[in-house]
């Protein structure tokens, strides 16, 4: 290489290092704005009140025990029967709507009828449709069929996901070639069973991106178990934690207050850096375009 | 399924399609439709509690929408708060996803470590938003650590605590700022794919031709992924619209300071609550008609896109396995 080269060269070299610092520089600063929030709740949640209201620090305390014991002892939150109540729910529209997207999308991806591109189409446009819009008529109706405060009605609709659907079509597009349902029809399957027996556990890799992500909206919901559940032993955690803003907050044990939000959202942390990997790569394949 | 003996075959399989489908459509029928037609009924009826009396139902025609109009504009406020607090947190989200996907993404720069940023920015998109809002109403309360911080710093002075939640400006920055936190990993992650689907030829010839780091983000990302930053700002305006746990939770369902952090949603949420069910159709329905508008925009621009993307998605959905 000529000098001239050399020199530009290490020019390009020296901006490329300089780009390098700065991006680590500005990733490990919103590294830590990402995580900074929970590491303080997670300290103030081993804190006493009194060491809390002292001021801050981010050395833990020692009061971890005794504000489990305070949370436990606390029938006004009972946090330990939403945590149940939450993971009935969340679990079971997990279920439900991965298996029955999977059902719908195979239907769609392996059958010619007539309605198929309608059924098809229909279900891309009610994919946007905010659930909020019908509440006021889905309250009514559960009213009338006497099923509020139930866990019906938060675990039933998810049957229809059309989100979750969206997302099986895709990979059953991408890897369910239709010569494996052919052969096993000529093994002389039902329908039922071939999708039961051998298309199910094919999907397996993308039921286990869709069950995380639908369990964690379930976990997470907030509107309408509010609107559809009263009673204080059917709560959710949602609920219990939105209960903690009230006009009382000022009197509340801080100590207590932090170990219930640390609480309700440890669970899934733990989930999603056991299974980061998966769920990254899902997101972008959930999209409409990834 | 473009094959013709495989089109032969599945036409006296095409029962089973229906059958296949049927649980889906049945279950969105009578948990989605029949209560969205109902909310559309009953935004036409006079419905509401006064005290203990249950008032109406009567038809009274357009009158609940002309109410929420007229009520010295409220409605009208609400849209613009919300559309105000989404826009705050969208602006930096869409910049700094846009940053962080080209940074992730450049092959000159060789980052490390890019799996574990990427898990750490995705990871306040899991999180409960109602956990996180009051984790944040806790942090920045009277007697939360940042006023605590603020008094050893010296900014204010010990028992004179800045109440973050009595003014409009950090109310709305603080709903708006746990918004970014919760989808800017969400939009970089989408953001990259998008743009690892560019032919990496490109980029090679750009630096070949001697195109400097800002000249080939601007002249060949950029316009490659315009429709994907166009589906994002659609799809982001349509949760935005829906705003709600946020807001609601941090102000206690007041949208304190004086209304100024009400969203349209939690509007439909009080009146819910308070079976005000006429007020509260009319708001449904026009809340519907913004969403439908915009999800129709996404529906048409993911249509005409769909064909050439084709073989990307094939690629990916190899990956996943």
């Amino acid at each position: 290489m000529s000098s001239s080269g050399d020199i530009a060269g290490q020019v390009n070299q020296t901006t490329l290092t300089i780009r390098r610092v700065v991006s680590y520089v500005v990733l490990i600063l919103f590294a830590f704005l990402s995580v900074f929030p929970f590491v303080l709740l997670i300290v103030n949640a081993t804190r006493s009140h009194f060491q809390i209201m002292q001021g801050f620090s981010i050395i833990p305390g020692t009061s971890f025990a005794a504000n489990m014991k305070a949370v436990l002892k606390n029938t006004q939150m009972p946090i330990f029967k939403g945590m149940l109540n939450s993971f009935i729910v969340a679990g079971g529209s997990a279920i439900l709507s991965v298996y029955f997207s999977s059902f719908t999308a195979y239907g769609i991806h392996v059958y010619d009828f007539r309605l198929k591109k309608f059924a098809f189409t229909f279900i891309l446009i009610i994919m946007m449709v905010p659930s909020q819009v019908s509440a006021l008529g889905f309250i009514k109706l559960m009213r009338s069929m006497n099923i509020l405060d139930t866990f019906w009605p938060l675990i039933i609709p998810s049957i229809a996901a059309p989100a979750t659907f969206f997302f099986m079509k895709q990979y059953m597009e991408s890897s369910l070639p239709i010569e494996i349902v052919e052969a096993a029809r000529i093994d002389g399957c039902n329908e039922l069973r071939i999708f039961n027996s051998i298309i199910f556990p094919i999907l397996k890799p993308a039921v286990a991106v869709q069950c995380i992500f639908t369990f964690v909206t379930g976990w997470n919901n907030y509107f309408l178990p509010a609107l559809i559940i009263s009673k204080r032993n059917m709560k959710t955690l949602p609920i219990l934690i939105a209960e903690l803003r009230s006009a009382d907050f000022l009197k509340f044990d801080m100590g207590q207050v932090y170990l219930m939000i640390m609480l309700s959202i440890v669970p899934v942390i733990i989930v999603y850096l056991c299974l980061s990997k998966f769920i990254i790569r899902g997101v972008t394949l959930g999209s409409v375009k990834g | 399924m473009a094959s013709p003996l495989s089109r032969r075959k599945s036409i006296s399989y095409a029962k089973w399609g229906y059958f296949f489908i049927a649980p889906f459509f049945v279950v969105y029928a009578i948990f989605s439709l029949i209560p969205l037609i109902s909310t559309f009924y009953n935004s036409f009826f006079e419905n509401y509690m006064s005290g203990l009396t249950q008032i109406g139902p009567t038809f009274v025609g357009f009158s609940n929408y002309a109410a929420i109009f007229a009520n010295g504009g409220d409605f009208a406020k609400y849209f613009a708060n919300t559309f105000i607090i989404w826009i705050i947190g969208f602006i930096p989200q869409i910049f700094l996803s846009l940053l962080f996907a080209s940074w992730f993404t450049d092959l000159r720069l060789k980052l490390k470590a890019t799996g574990f940023f990427k898990v750490v920015i995705y990871l306040p998109n899991v999180i409960m938003a109602a956990a996180i809002s009051m984790l944040f109403f806790s942090l920045f309360s009277d007697i939360g650590p940042i006023n605590s911080m603020l008094v050893s710093f010296g900014i204010r002075e010990a028992g004179n605590p800045y109440s973050f939640f009595d003014h409009v400006g950090s109310t709305r920055i603080i709903i708006a700022f746990i918004n970014f936190l919760l989808w800017y990993g969400n939009t970089t992650i989408m953001l990259m794919a998008s743009i690892m689907g560019i032919d990496t030829s490109l980029f090679e010839s750009a630096q070949i031709d001697g195109a400097n780091p800002s000249q080939t983000f601007w002249k060949i990302t950029m316009p490659l992924i315009r429709p994907l930053l166009l589906y994002t700002l659609v799809t982001s305006l349509i949760g935005g619209i829906q705003m709600f746990d946020i807001p609601n939770i941090i102000t206690n369902k007041q949208g304190s300071p004086n209304r100024t952090s009400m969203t349209v949603v939690m509007y439909l949420n009080n009146h819910l609550f308070s079976k005000n069910y006429g007020l509260a159709g009319a708001v449904s329905v026009i809340l519907f008609i913004v969403a439908a508008i915009l999800s129709l925009l996404v529906f048409y621009m993911m249509r005409d896109k769909d064909a050439p993307k084709n073989k990307i998605k094939k690629k990916k959905g190899a990956n996943l396995l």
